[in-house]
């Protein structure tokens, strides 16, 4: 039955339809012949991961409420906050800017507060329901061993959605005022990005300056830490206590977080049409001026292209954050590699596979952007060059953009050990190579703009890309101790890179 | 001993091409362009305009038939093709991160243009388009028309020897449109050869020396407006026949079973 147009349950109706429409494109990658596929997919996925999680958090489902339980609870729901805050950070950046229905709306005689407060309302329920599935598995596992009392955490979980989209409406209402609608859209998703990133770095950080280790546990099971800590009934336990069953903590932290959320739809849906006009107003982009010209020496037609595909790399601080991003997680190993100094080759051991696996995932971000992601693809096509040049030159820039990156810290790793450096320098060559393979067989043609769905465009692509990394971060692992067992995890990188060519599209109609 | 000039070959020869998807695209399309010559391809929706203007800019491979290009086979040579032909199509592809400038002179760069010879073309284009004023402003903020007028100097900068448009008039204000057909115009009396597809007929009438209709993937009647007329007389009304616009002529003509000519 359809509410009466125009009431918040419509919009309410309508929103709803453009969510489950939206997800359902985004899971089976826009082919509704896949659903039954990936349904399949998504269960075996989840019993799996119940396996997973049997094994990770099993053991401590009887665990009583002491600082220990009521610590570990409250930084790993930290560590998924963050990443909600993120993600409907994200969320709230996409319905300022993107024109898509807001045209429509602003411009129908319709009450467009209602339609605002629901899109908010909305994007609170996609950031919970994003966030439900992968606790799911850990939680059932603590309830099956644990009892019922751990259905406050899907309580919790709840809670922490809601309350993360309240903050992120206000992080970015305030980054708007502040830094003006130009700038926002740009520094709301790094500032997303970082907040996604920055509590696990921070925690390793801590942990690898305090203990010398790159595991958060040691961290977290300090005695130093523990003595800090408040006592059992101070109110920052509270969320812990919920997600333990307590009636009264999980009651005061729905009720706070749906008071947050509230008083955000309260504050900004009557602003969202004045935000969104403004964002309207900057265009996609403001008159930037580039004097200096990068193409006026001689270049060949391969020289063009790499000049081309570094400049709009370059140019794009949004692209290249996004790709830098996870650069990010080489903070901790280069501090691993700073400690190591003087300690031999164990730290080295850790270290290598780290950066062999940011290398294959940088990559892969960078080869989606210069095979797949090509602004002009007509233009390069027409070209009087054969597609084999200029596919080189394209993998020319990707794999020297990575080695830019990488050769600073396997300098430095030379200077320790010459052995784990030469390891790392092949690993690096070899995942960067495998990634850029990987996406050269899934190449689609796609803007440049749509990075941030590369993942979705090919399931296969993606996990391919990922396996192949861990792969050949594991053969350099190996390797780093001993040559000859490194052929076990080269062997199982190569399938898992033969496999993937094998269901591979490579139908290529261009000539 | 009397001496015979060479024979100068067609600017484009189109044979027998087929392409299908789902259903024949284009089913046989035979035509021919000569050099200097502004070729206008009109037809309905989804005759197969495009795909074969694709197929001609080696953006597409056909299943069957022949392309050739100033003598040049471009399915057994593209390379050789593609250094001598140029391609705009109605939705410009161009980067928004470049310069006006960066782009003339990196599509320079990809046609292996002297780059002292690239830079006095790209002036001269950059004038020529009333694009000189924005020459060094990033793309990202022009309008359709300004993106347009960048991608046709970016076709035009390494001076080919036939030009394929796809429509390229779409989406521009009037002004835009007047420039872009007295730059098309110019290069046809430099010799250059325009093959060019539009839905504007009155485009088609007013600037192209042949016209070819297409429909249903096949080359259904070509020629110059008066052959075209003359070709439909049987199905126009006497006033029409004489003198009547092009769009009647279509009209009469699409409605004709589809056969090639």
């Amino acid at each position: 039955m359809s509410a009466a147009a125009g009431t918040t349950v419509w919009f309410a109706q309508h929103e709803s339809r453009l969510v489950w429409r939206d997800w359902l494109s985004v899971i089976t990658a826009g082919r509704r012949d896949r659903l039954r596929v990936v349904t399949i997919g998504i269960i075996a996925f989840v019993v799996f991961m119940h396996f997973v999680a049997y094994w990770v958090v099993g053991p401590y489902a009887g665990a009583a409420i002491d600082k220990q339980t009521l610590l570990t609870i409250t930084t790993s729901a930290l560590l998924s906050w963050m990443l909600m805050i993120s993600q409907a950070m994200e969320s709230i950046t996409r319905a300022f800017y993107a024109r898509s229905d807001l045209d429509l709306i602003l411009a129908s005689p319709v009450d467009s507060n209602k339609l605002f407060g629901v899109r908010i309302a909305t994007i609170a329920l996609g950031t919970t329901l994003m966030a439900l599935p992968l606790a799911a598995p850990f939680i059932d596992v603590l309830i099956a061993r644990g009892g019922w009392r751990w259905l406050g955490a899907y309580g919790l979980i709840v809670g922490m959605g809601v309350a993360a989209t309240a903050l992120a409406v206000g992080l970015t209402v305030a980054l708007f005022r502040v830094l003006g609608a130009r700038r926002t859209r740009f520094v709301a998703q790094v500032v997303a990005a970082i907040i996604g990133a920055a509590f696990v770095i921070g925690l390793q950080v801590v942990a690898i300056l305090s203990y010398g280790t790159i595991s958060r546990t040691a961290l977290l099971q300090s005695k130093t830490l523990l003595a800090l800590a408040p006592g059992l009934d101070n109110a920052l336990w509270w969320p812990a206590r919920a997600a333990l069953g307590e009636i009264l903590p999980l009651g005061a932290v729905l009720a706070a977080s749906f008071a947050l959320l509230a008083a955000a739809v309260a504050f900004v849906a009557p602003r969202f049409d004045t935000y969104a006009i403004t964002a309207a107003g900057v265009g996609n982009a403001s008159v930037v001026r580039s004097r200096r010209n990068a193409f006026r020496e001689r270049l060949s037609p391969r020289g063009a292209l790499r000049r081309k595909e570094w400049i709009l790399l370059r140019r794009d601080p949004w692209l290249m954050s996004q790709t830098l991003m996870q650069m990010l997680y080489l903070v901790p190993p280069a501090l691993m590699l700073w400690r190591g100094f003087g300690e031999g080759g164990s730290a080295l051991q850790l270290v290598v596979p780290v950066l062999v696996m940011a290398a294959g995932q940088l990559a892969g971000g960078l080869a989606w952007l210069a095979i797949s992601g090509e602004d002009a693809p007509d233009l390069v096509a027409t070209a009087p060059v054969p597609p084999r040049f200029i596919l080189r030159a394209k993998i020319e820039a990707v794999l020297s953009a990575v080695a830019i990156v990488f050769a600073p810290l396997v300098a430095a790793i030379a200077i320790t050990s010459p052995w784990h450096a030469l390891v790392a320098v092949a690993g690096i060559g070899v995942a960067a190579a495998a990634s850029t393979a990987v996406q050269f067989w899934f190449r689609s043609q796609a803007k440049r703009s749509q990075f941030r769905r590369r993942q979705v465009s090919s399931r296969l692509a993606t996990f391919a890309e990922a396996f192949s990394s861990i792969g050949w971060a594991a053969t350099a692992a190996v390797a780093s101790a001993s040559l000859w067992l490194a052929i076990a995890p080269a062997v199982l990188a190569l399938l898992v890179l033969g496999g993937t060519y094998s269901l591979s599209p490579r139908a290529n109609n261009v000539w | 001993m009397q001496h015979f000039a060479p024979p100068t070959p067609a600017a484009l020869e189109i044979h027998g091409l087929v392409k299908r998807f789902d259903r024949p695209a284009v089913d046989g399309l035979a035509l021919t362009a000569r050099a200097g010559e502004f070729y206008a391809l009109v037809g309905p929706n989804g005759a197969g305009k495009t795909t074969t203007l694709r197929m001609v800019a080696g953006l597409l491979r056909p299943d069957a038939g022949t392309i050739r290009i100033s003598g040049i086979d471009a399915l057994a040579d593209p390379v050789a093709a593609k250094q001598i032909v140029a391609w705009v199509s109605d939705e410009p592809m161009i980067y928004d991160k470049l310069t006006p400038r960066e782009y003339l002179e990196f599509v320079a760069g990809l046609w292996c243009v002297e780059p002292a010879l690239a830079t006095s073309r790209t002036e001269t284009l950059l004038d020529w388009l009333d694009l000189a004023p924005h020459a060094d402003e990033r793309c990202e903020s022009f309008s359709k028309g300004m993106r347009q007028k960048v991608a046709l100097a970016g076709a035009l900068v390494h001076e080919p020897r036939v030009i394929i448009l796809d429509e390229p008039l779409t989406g521009l204000d009037a002004g835009s449109a007047r420039q872009v057909k007295k730059v098309l115009r110019e290069r046809t009396q430099a010799g250059g050869t325009i093959v060019m597809t539009t839905h504007i007929l009155e485009v088609a009438e007013r600037m192209a020396d042949r016209i070819g209709i297409i429909a249903h993937g096949k080359l259904i009647a070509e020629g110059t407006l008066e052959e075209l007329r003359h070709r439909a007389g049987t199905h126009m009304q006497a006033d029409a026949r004489d003198g009547g616009s092009l769009e009647e002529t279509f009209l009469a003509l699409v409605a004709e079973p589809a056969e090639a000519v």
